[in-house]
C-alpha cells in the first residue's frame, strides 16, 4: 500500500484511538500523581431528627480558592503508587526484613490489598488462558470432525457462554452452587459432607471463578481455531496421510503449526481479558476470597469515598501490568517484523 | 460454516446486545398527575430504591408544569456525586441518608434550604430539619435502625425469652440448634464490604467504641472494644449460615423467609414487607415479630446505628429548578400521604401526624434507648469502607483481631492522606 493511502486509510481509527484512549490515558496519569488539597476542618453544630451534637465538617470557604486555581489538586509525585493500597514499599520492605521465610513473606504479603489482587489475578490469568485454549481448540477439532448438518446448531449452542452477559452468568451460577442450590447440593451429596460450601472457602472459591472464567471464554477460542481449521491445506493433510502419520501426528505437525499465528492472537487477547477479571467478582460476590485490579479500581470509585487518585494509580498500574505480561509476544512479532524486512 | 450461517451468528449477538443495551435503559417518563402542585422548571431526582423512596419519587411526580424525572436505585450513591458536579447538573436533588449525605457535603455540591423552607416548608416540623452550622441542608421525612427480626413461635416453642442482648441472642441460638429446629438459626447481613462494616460499627458503638481520636480524623477502632467487637462477630457467625459473606440485607431476609433464619439484627425499613413474597410459609407469616436492637457487653447504648433519610436540593442549578425541586419534594412529603395505611407502614415517617403502626416498633425502641446516630463526619465514609475491606480476613479466620484492626487503621490513614484529612 502506498504512504498516502495508509495515511489516509488509518487516520479515523488513529484520530478515534488519540481522542478516547490515548488522552483518557494522559488524564488518568496526571490524577494519578495529584490527590485532593488537604482539607480544612471546622467544628460545626449539626442538628437532625435526633438531636443536635457538635460534629467535624470541612470549611469550603477557605480552601474553594485554591481549588479554582489549581483544579487538580496537590502534585505528590508517586506517592500513591507506593502507599499501602497499592504497591506498598514500606510495608514490604518491613515483611521482607522480619520474614526469614519466602513463603510465610508471600504469606503475609498477600494480606496487602494491591499483592491481594495480583496474587488472584496472576493465578487467574495463568490457569484460565491455558485451559481454554487447549479446551476451545478439542472442541473446534471435535465439530470440525460431525457432520455438516448438524455443526450449525452445535456452533450455535457451543457460543452460548459468550453471547450470555458475563453478570448474568455468573450470578446464575453463583445461586447454583449456592449451599441450598442444586450444584452446591449436588457436590455436597457426592463427597457426602452436608457442611461444604463453595462460598465459604477460598481456594474453593478461586476454583470456581477459575471454571466460570473458562465457561465463559472457550467460545471465542473456540470459534477462532474452527474458522482457522477451515484454512488447511487438504493436500498437506492427504501427504502426511500417505506418508503413514496418524490423527495424532497429523494435529501436532500440520495442523497446529498452520494455526500457531491464531493461537498467538487468541493467547494473546485472553491474557489481556483475564487479567481485567472483574465480573465474575461482582457476580459471584466472591470479593471476601478474591479480588482484581479492575475490582480495586471499581471499588475506590463507588460508594461514599471516591478515591479517584487510588483509582487512577490502580488503573496505570493495571495497563503496566497488562504491558509486561504481553511484552514477550510483542517482542517476538517485533523480531519477525524485522526479520521480514 | 456457510457465510449465511456466521452472517445469522453474527446478527443474533448483536441482537442479543442491542437487546441488552436499551434494557438497561432506565430513564423515566415524567407521568403528568392531577395533584395541586404546579411547577415552572425541570426536576430530577436520584435516590435509593426501598419502598419508601419510591412513595417520595411517585409524590414528586404528580407536579405539573415542567417534567420531573427519577432514578431511584440501589446504586443511587455511585453516581449522585458525579451527577451533581456539573454546572448545571444533571440531578436537582439526591434523596439521601445521614451516612451518603456526607459526599455531597465534602464535595459542596448541595445548597442551604434557608429562604425555601422559609416560602414554601412551613409545613415542616422542626426536627425534619437537617442543621449543620445553623444552616438547613437537609429535610429528613423517615428514620431507620437495625433491630430484632425473630421467629415468635420457635422462641415460644423452646421457651426462651425475646434476647434482650447479643449474649442472650448466642444462648438463644445454641438451644434452638440443639433443639433441631434451625441448624444456622442466627441471619446477619455480614457481606464482605458494606454490610459487613455496618455491623461491625454496630458491635463496636455497643462496646462504647469511637472510631476517631476526640474530634480528628485519626482513627481509634484498634481498641479493647474493636477486640470484642470481633470476637462476638466471630461467635454469632458460627451460628450463621457457611456462605455469610455472601450474605447481604436481601439475602438474609431470603433465609428467613425460608424458615432458615430464626433470630436476625434487621433495617426497619424492611421489616414491614418481609414477609410480602410468593411460597413463604405460614408458620414464617405468622410467627414473625419484631423487638428493639439489641444490646452488647452490657452496656447500656444499643448495638445498632440510628439514620434518617431525607432529601436535598442541588448547588450547582439556577434557582427556578431549586425552587421547583423544593415544591415538588414538599408535595411528596405532605402529611395527607400517611393516610393511605399502605404508605403509612412503609417507614418510621417523621411527618406530621403519623402514629407508628407495628412495624415501626423496632426502630421506634431503637430512638428510645437513644442508640447512636450514625457519624456524619467528612471521613466517616473512608472508615467504612476500610473496615469493610479488611475485615473479611478476620471473619474468614485468617488473621487474629489486633492484625486486623491494625490493618484497617493502616488502610484508613492511607485512604484519609490521599483525601486530604491527615
Amino acid at each position: 500500500m502506498k504512504h498516502k493511502t495508509f495515511f489516509w486509510f488509518i487516520l479515523p481509527t488513529f484520530l478515534a484511538m488519540l481522542i478516547f484512549i490515548f488522552l483518557p490515558l494522559i488524564s488518568i496519569f496526571l490524577q494519578s500523581i495529584h490527590t485532593p488539597h488537604e482539607n480544612v476542618l471546622m467544628t460545626v453544630e449539626n442538628c437532625d431528627p435526633f438531636g443536635c451534637k457538635k460534629v467535624t465538617s470541612i470549611d469550603h470557604d477557605a480552601i474553594n480558592d485554591l481549588k479554582k486555581t489549581e483544579p487538580l489538586g496537590k502534585f505528590v509525585g508517586l506517592d500513591i503508587y507506593f502507599d499501602r493500597g497499592h504497591l506498598a514499599i514500606e510495608n514490604v520492605k518491613m515483611l521482607w526484613k522480619k520474614d526469614n521465610n519466602f513463603f510465610q513473606f508471600i504469606k503475609a504479603l498477600s494480606d496487602l490489598p494491591f499483592y491481594k489482587a495480583i496474587f488472584f489475578t496472576l493465578t487467574f490469568t495463568f490457569t484460565v488462558t491455558p485451559i481454554m485454549l487447549v479446551l476451545g481448540f478439542l472442541i473446534a477439532l471435535s465439530v470440525n470432525t460431525i457432520s455438516k448438518k448438524l455443526r450449525g446448531i452445535i456452533i450455535f449452542f457451543s457460543l452460548l457462554p459468550m453471547i450470555v452477559t458475563p453478570l448474568i452468568g455468573s450470578i446464575i451460577l453463583f445461586w447454583m452452587i449456592d449451599s441450598r442450590g442444586i450444584i452446591g447440593n449436588l457436590i455436597q451429596w457426592l463427597l457426602s459432607d452436608p457442611d461444604l460450601s463453595l462460598k465459604a472457602s477460598t481456594s474453593l472459591t478461586w476454583i470456581m471463578l477459575i471454571v466460570y472464567g473458562v465457561w465463559h471464554a472457550i467460545p471465542f477460542s473456540f470459534i477462532v481455531f474452527y474458522a482457522g481449521l477451515q484454512t488447511v491445506p487438504k493436500d498437506q493433510l492427504e501427504s502426511a496421510k500417505i506418508d503413514g502419520a496418524n490423527k495424532f501426528e497429523e494435529v501436532i505437525y500440520i495442523i497446529i503449526p498452520h494455526l500457531m499465528p491464531l493461537i498467538t492472537f487468541v493467547a494473546l487477547m485472553q491474557l489481556m481479558d483475564n487479567f481485567r477479571v472483574f465480573e465474575p467478582i461482582v457476580g459471584f460476590s466472591a470479593e471476601a476470597h478474591a479480588t482484581s485490579l479492575s475490582w480495586i479500581i471499581f471499588n475506590d470509585l463507588g460508594g461514599e469515598t471516591r478515591q479517584l487518585s487510588a483509582a487512577a494509580t490502580s488503573s496505570i498500574l493495571t495497563i503496566i501490568g497488562v504491558i509486561i505480561l504481553l511484552s514477550p509476544v510483542l517482542l517476538r512479532t517485533w523480531k519477525d517484523f524485522k526479520f521480514k524486512k | 460454516m456457510s457465510n449465511k450461517s456466521i452472517f445469522a451468528v453474527l446478527i443474533l449477538i448483536l441482537a442479543a446486545g442491542g437487546i441488552y443495551y436499551f434494557s438497561q435503559d432506565k430513564i423515566d417518563v415524567a407521568v403528568k398527575g392531577t395533584g395541586e402542585c404546579t411547577i415552572d422548571a425541570r426536576v430530577s431526582i436520584v435516590g435509593n430504591e426501598f419502598p419508601a423512596i419510591q412513595t417520595v419519587g411517585a409524590g414528586a411526580k404528580e407536579c405539573t408544569g415542567a417534567e420531573v424525572k427519577t432514578n431511584l436505585t440501589a446504586d443511587h450513591q455511585k453516581i449522585n456525586v458525579a451527577g451533581m458536579s456539573n454546572d448545571p447538573a444533571e440531578y436537582t436533588s439526591a434523596i439521601v441518608a445521614n451516612t451518603s449525605i456526607v459526599a455531597l457535603l465534602n464535595d459542596d455540591l448541595i445548597r442551604p434550604l434557608d429562604d425555601l423552607v422559609k416560602k414554601h416548608g412551613t409545613k415542616l416540623k422542626k426536627n425534619q430539619l437537617i442543621t449543620i452550622n445553623g444552616k438547613v441542608m437537609a429535610v429528613a421525612f423517615m428514620a431507620n435502625a437495625q433491630h430484632l427480626v425473630y421467629r415468635k413461635d420457635v422462641l415460644d416453642k423452646l421457651n426462651i425469652s425475646v434476647p434482650k442482648t447479643y449474649e442472650e441472642m448466642l444462648e438463644a441460638a445454641k438451644k434452638i440448634r440443639e433443639s433441631g429446629l434451625a441448624k444456622n438459626p442466627i441471619g446477619g447481613a455480614y457481606k464482605a464490604g458494606w454490610n459487613l462494616a455496618q455491623e461491625f460499627n454496630n458491635m463496636f458503638i455497643g462496646y462504647g467504641g469511637k472510631h476517631f481520636k476526640g474530634n480528628s480524623a485519626e482513627p481509634n477502632v484498634n481498641s479493647d472494644a474493636g477486640i470484642k467487637a470481633l470476637m462476638m462477630m466471630k461467635s454469632l457467625s458460627d451460628f450463621m449460615n457457611p456462605d455469610f459473606l455472601t450474605h447481604d440485607s436481601n439475602a438474609t431476609n431470603a433465609e428467613f423467609r425460608a424458615g432458615n433464619v430464626i433470630l436476625m439484627n434487621m433495617w426497619g425499613s424492611r421489616a414491614a414487607t418481609l414477609t410480602d413474597a410468593d411460597g413463604v410459609s405460614e408458620a414464617v407469616k405468622n410467627g414473625m415479630d419484631i423487638a428493639g436492637p439489641m444490646t452488647v457487653g452490657s452496656g447500656s447504648i444499643p448495638a445498632s446505628t440510628l439514620f434518617w433519610d431525607g432529601w436535598t436540593v442541588a448547588k450547582n442549578i439556577s434557582d427556578a429548578e431549586a425552587e421547583s425541586t423544593f415544591i415538588a419534594l414538599m408535595n411528596a412529603i405532605d402529611p395527607s400521604i400517611i393516610k393511605d395505611e399502605n404508605i403509612r407502614k412503609q417507614a418510621v415517617w417523621l411527618l406530621d401526624g403519623y402514629t407508628p403502626t407495628d412495624a415501626a416498633r423496632g426502630v421506634f425502641a431503637a430512638a428510645e434507648m437513644k442508640t447512636t446516630p450514625y457519624p456524619m463526619l467528612p471521613y466517616a465514609g473512608l472508615m467504612h469502607s476500610a473496615i469493610g475491606a479488611e475485615l473479611a480476613d478476620f471473619m474468614q479466620g485468617k488473621e487474629n483481631a489486633e492484625k486486623t484492626l491494625s490493618d484497617i487503621e493502616d488502610a484508613y490513614r492511607a485512604a484519609a492522606k490521599e483525601k486530604g484529612f491527615l
